[in-house]
């Protein structure tokens, strides 16, 4: 009896510290930006109300949203035909496809970053009055940096691969086309009105975890010199510190509240799937 | 990086089994047209990848443009990245990230038990959601809320005073006790799997022939952990090691980190013609990269397959 008591106890202290670890930071956080527990300041939410008004926060919030918008699609775009080829009509290009994508967890995000700037400074130096110098300088337009989509894209490859696979494999993909042909329905339809239907979890699933990538993303965009949401937090930091902390409790929570959707949809839909 | 080696660990077993008959839906694609649907992606990856990676390497080894007699073959680049101030941050990051996933790895461990073996699901279930969230819960924002919390200016810091007893944020323990906010969770989630493999009979089986809890411990449930907990301490020190969003927002350059001097060389801080190195300093970092995936692959395969 004295044993399992200690147990208990035992228990009971491994939760309380882990808990007080990840909750204390952030209960901090939040009153840091209303200004409790700071000497000499008053308790006000002004650091939240004024975020909207706060400058530069609309446009980078409407770049990142741009970027992320243009990632998801990218990455959908190249992912998804890949991966239902392999399955319907390529599997020896299976393991291919599959390096392909784990490769960029071999690169870190500041090493890719070191390649990018690279290749943007070589190419301006070569390729001066030819098309290909055009395509550089489009790639580094300020209003819509296509160079972040690429980069971004790259990073979100193997986390989007892994679930898009993962909601493949939970489909019979094989029996679902035939069927579909088999009724006379031509590729596109095939494709548009059956097979994607039934992937609409992991599709929802891997835009999600992209934008929530996009939306926390800081090493390559800043490196690079734009300023999108994470950036621009940090440039108003030196200024408007408890405003930074404020946003970023903001940001923390809709990236929670994204991949908590994503993690209870994912456990609800199961059910649903087999019924 | 961090969630992607946890997300989808399982995928891999479910491979495509059905080679052997294609059925009549890849009957009607020509054989010539039947890999063009992932033509896209091959295509995007070698030419983005191809070029970046491309260009890295082979200015890693060559001498800038403005150099006198232009861009050379040389090794002066990769020998001086391993040189002075740059191993200094290479070994700088190679401590820290090997400090923060052990403690996180020891730390980790009682959790995730407490967790796996908890009677109430709600917990688990919470646990685990919560780890998800937090094990991608990096950068900026995590920065800035230890700053709020235990930054100069920080809660606590003001609170308890905590300056005066000599304690600074920006510090390689600083650095670490913020890196455990992301790296516990990543064990945590690495290590649920493992756990749930383990046998209630084999606890019973043990105390039956007379082990106490220790003996149990150390010769039967540590062993089959063992390639979990070591694919989780490599994969935990991979991610420490790229990351970089963190700690330039938090620590500036107090901490020598490889990743801060990369950044720096890019932007330009530091004299000019440095961009080679910040080349070969990548170069390293992928090596090191590709280093921990060469052991951490294995090391998972090897617990999915005796904790199936």
């Amino acid at each position: 009896m004295a044993r399992l008591n200690t147990l208990r106890y035992g228990r009971a202290a491994v939760l309380t510290l882990t808990g007080a670890y990840f909750l204390v930071p952030l209960a901090c956080a939040v009153a840091f930006s209303i200004g409790a527990g700071v000497p000499g300041q008053d308790i006000g939410f002004e650091a939240y109300t004024g975020i909207l008004t706060a400058g530069g926060f609309t446009d980078s919030l409407a770049l990142t949203l741009e970027l992320a918008a243009a990632t998801i699609v990218l990455v959908l775009g190249l992912l998804v035909p890949a991966l239902i080829t392999v399955r319907l009509a390529a599997p020896r290009l299976r393991t291919l496809v599959e390096i392909v994508c784990l490769l960029p967890l071999v690169v870190p995000a500041v090493a890719l970053v070191a390649g990018f700037s690279a290749v943007l400074g070589w190419g301006s130096d070569h390729f001066v009055g030819t098309p290909l110098f055009q395509v550089l300088v489009e790639l580094q337009n300020p209003q819509f940096p296509l160079v972040l989509v690429l980069a971004y894209t790259l990073m979100a490859l193997p986390l989007a691969y892994r679930t898009l696979d993962t909601g493949l494999a939970a489909i019979d993909l094989r029996v679902l086309v035939e069927a579909a042909r088999a009724c006379g329905a031509p590729w596109p339809r095939t494709l548009l009105h059956v097979v994607l239907p039934n992937l609409r979890g992991a599709l929802l699933n891997t835009a999600f975890l992209t934008l929530a990538l996009v939306l926390g993303e800081y090493t390559v965009a800043a490196i690079l010199g734009y300023q999108p949401f994470a950036v621009w937090i940090l440039a108003i930091s030196g200024s408007q510190a408890q405003m930074s902390v404020a946003v970023s409790v903001m940001g923390l929570l809709v990236t929670w509240v994204l991949l908590l959707i994503i993690a209870t949809a994912g456990r609800a839909r199961r059910p649903k799937e087999t019924s | 990086m961090s969630a992607v080696q946890t997300a989808g660990g399982g995928t891999r077993t479910r491979s495509f089994s059905n080679r052997a008959g294609l059925g009549s839906a890849s009957r009607r694609i020509p054989r010539s047209a039947r890999w063009l649907g992932a033509a896209p992606l091959l295509v995007f990856t070698a030419v983005v990848f191809g070029v970046v990676l491309g260009t890295m390497v082979l200015g890693a080894f060559t001498t800038p443009q403005s150099a006198p007699g232009g861009a050379r073959l040389t090794g002066a680049n990769m020998s001086s990245s391993l040189q002075g101030p740059y191993l200094t941050a290479l070994l700088g990051s190679v401590k820290l990230s090997a400090v923060s996933a052990l403690i996180a790895t020891v730390v980790g461990l009682p959790i995730a038990h407490v967790v796996v073996t908890s009677r109430f699901r709600a917990l688990r279930e919470a646990v685990l959601a919560g780890s998800g969230v937090l094990a991608n819960f990096g950068g900026v924002p995590l920065a800035f809320a230890f700053v709020a919390t235990l930054g100069n200016a920080g809660v606590l810091t003001s609170r308890f005073n905590l300056l005066s007893h000599g304690w600074s944020l920006y510090s390689f323990w600083g650095l670490t006790l913020v890196y455990l906010y992301f790296l516990v969770p990543l064990m945590v989630l690495t290590l649920t799997p493992a756990l749930e493999g383990l046998r209630r009979q084999w606890r019973e089986a043990a105390h039956n022939n007379g082990a106490n809890a220790f003996r149990y411990w150390t010769h039967v449930a540590l062993p089959v952990l063992m390639p979990s907990l070591l694919g989780g301490y490599v994969l935990l020190f991979g991610t420490a090691f790229s990351a970089y969003a963190t700690a330039a927002a938090m620590v500036g350059s107090s901490v020598p980190l490889v990743t801060m001097q990369i950044a720096d060389a890019l932007s330009g801080n530091v004299l000019v013609g440095q961009g080679n190195i910040a080349l070969a300093l990548g170069v390293d970092m992928v090596l090191v990269a590709g280093l921990v995936m060469a052991i951490q692959l294995p090391l998972q395969r090897r617990s999915a397959r005796w904790l199936a």
